[in-house]
């Protein structure tokens, strides 16, 4: 039963890959692919580290995969800001 | 199921990591040719961690992905924009690289199938596996690395701090970069932290599983490059004698344990089995300090403020030899 549903929490954060690399793939422009991209894969992420931890019995490990979440999130995030940053400057440096 | 799922997912990282390659070598953008260079690292560091090699695995992703990536983006920002596309090289040239390639890859080919299937009789493998209890550590790659072949990783040090030397000589560091991001800032004076904590962990670990010296001081390394990108003046005024002395203790206290076991067993690195573990561990902590420090001034590019020599032979080379 956990395991069904575990898998089934894995599938949803691949899903959420999927569309945040469609995003990439499709949006028209650096804002809204970064928008995409930042955002789907970190809920994507999220949700494959809970249906990892379902079927990890070593609480320890959990905790591991927590802080590697944790890590992801924050690294994005900035990543995605720094990109977003040095975007608008060199647009506002082109006007 | 699970079986092909496997085969399915080796298969399109081994098709993944040749097509980054080609891509990565056939693009004209610079750009374009280092961050795919920097994705192919990370699929590599996967494909280590397939094939049970997270030692290497680990060395890939910090050095190969993150540090390499990191050297070779600041390397981008040197040229003026204009020479950011790469200029072809002229087709007799460009097939003699290819010739010698495919050479290469052959023989690798060869070699391994030769490894595989050829030769029977005691495997390299599972000699060192029957000598590990006697290296002072129980990780095999730590034994080989730093015992068996503990030669050979000596000069690999060597090799990294002369190439470290070759930068020193040829440049000052880079203008620092305007002031970055308060949200970096952040997110930096909590990350550093956890990547000394970390390489401590790696350094301390490597006796017994995955981890050790390179991949401990390229955490060490890349928790200053994340200093430097943020906050330019945090690394400003570090005191340059100890900066020298950090540079080369790795080697120093590597060869002074070499010669001291040489009075000991009368063979240079001979390690005693009951000291080796201590030796080891001595000589990995020197040798991680040393892998940080170079990789962080190969990173800054060149001499640190103040770092100058005062022999008149090197002022007028650097006069005459600055490449323009």
């Amino acid at each position: 039963m956990i395991e069904a549903l575990a898998i089934l929490i894995i599938f949803c954060g691949l899903f959420f890959f999927l569309s945040g690399s469609i995003g990439l793939l499709r949006l028209p422009d650096l804002f809204s692919r970064l928008h995409a991209l930042a955002k789907a894969d970190n809920v994507g992420l999220a949700l494959v580290t809970l249906g990892i931890i379902m079927l990890e019995p070593d609480p320890f490990n959990d905790i591991k995969l927590v802080i590697i979440w944790l890590l992801v999130l924050a690294a994005s995030a900035i990543s995605s800001h720094l990109v977003a940053r040095h975007a608008l400057r060199e647009n506002r440096n082109n006007d | 199921m699970i079986e092909l799922l496997w085969s399915i997912f080796d298969v399109s990282l081994v098709l993944l990591v040749l097509a980054l390659a080609w891509a990565s070598c056939s693009t004209q953008d610079m750009m374009r040719a280092v961050t795919l260079f920097i994705a192919l690292g990370l699929i590599l560091a996967i494909i280590w961690a397939r094939l049970k090699a997270p030692d290497l695995a680990l060395a890939e992703a910090v050095i190969g992905a993150g540090i390499s990536g990191a050297l070779l983006l600041s390397a981008i920002k040197d040229y003026p924009s204009t020479t950011t596309v790469l200029s072809r090289q002229s087709s007799l040239v460009e097939w003699v690289i290819n010739g010698m390639t495919l050479g290469l890859v052959i023989i690798m080919t060869w070699a391994v199938w030769h490894g595989l299937n050829m030769s029977d009789g005691l495997r390299l493998s599972e000699q060192v596996m029957s000598q590990v209890p006697v290296s002072g550590v129980s990780n095999p790659v730590t034994a080989v690395l730093l015992n068996f072949r503990a030669y050979d990783t000596l000069l690999e040090l060597a090799v990294v701090l002369t190439a470290v030397l070759t930068v020193l000589n040829l440049n000052h560091k880079r203008a620092d970069v305007a002031a970055a991001s308060p949200l970096l800032r952040g997110m930096t004076r909590w990350l550093v932290p956890l990547l000394v904590v970390t390489a401590g962990y790696l350094l301390w670990v490597g006796a017994h599983a995955p981890g050790g010296a390179f991949q401990a001081g390229a955490m060490l390394a890349s928790a200053m490059i994340l200093l430097q990108l943020s906050n330019p003046s945090s690394l400003q005024g570090f005191n340059l004698t100890v900066l020298r002395i950090l540079l080369v203790i790795g080697i120093f206290i590597f060869v002074l344990v070499g010669i001291w076991m040489m009075s000991v067993n009368d063979d240079f690195l001979a390690f005693n089995p009951a000291w080796a573990g201590s030796l080891i561990l001595i000589i990995e902590f020197a040798a991680t300090l040393s892998i940080a420090t170079a990789l962080t001034l190969a990173y800054l590019g060149g001499r640190p403020t103040g770092w100058e020599f005062t022999n008149p032979v090197h002022s007028t080379k650097q006069h005459n030899g600055e490449p323009s």
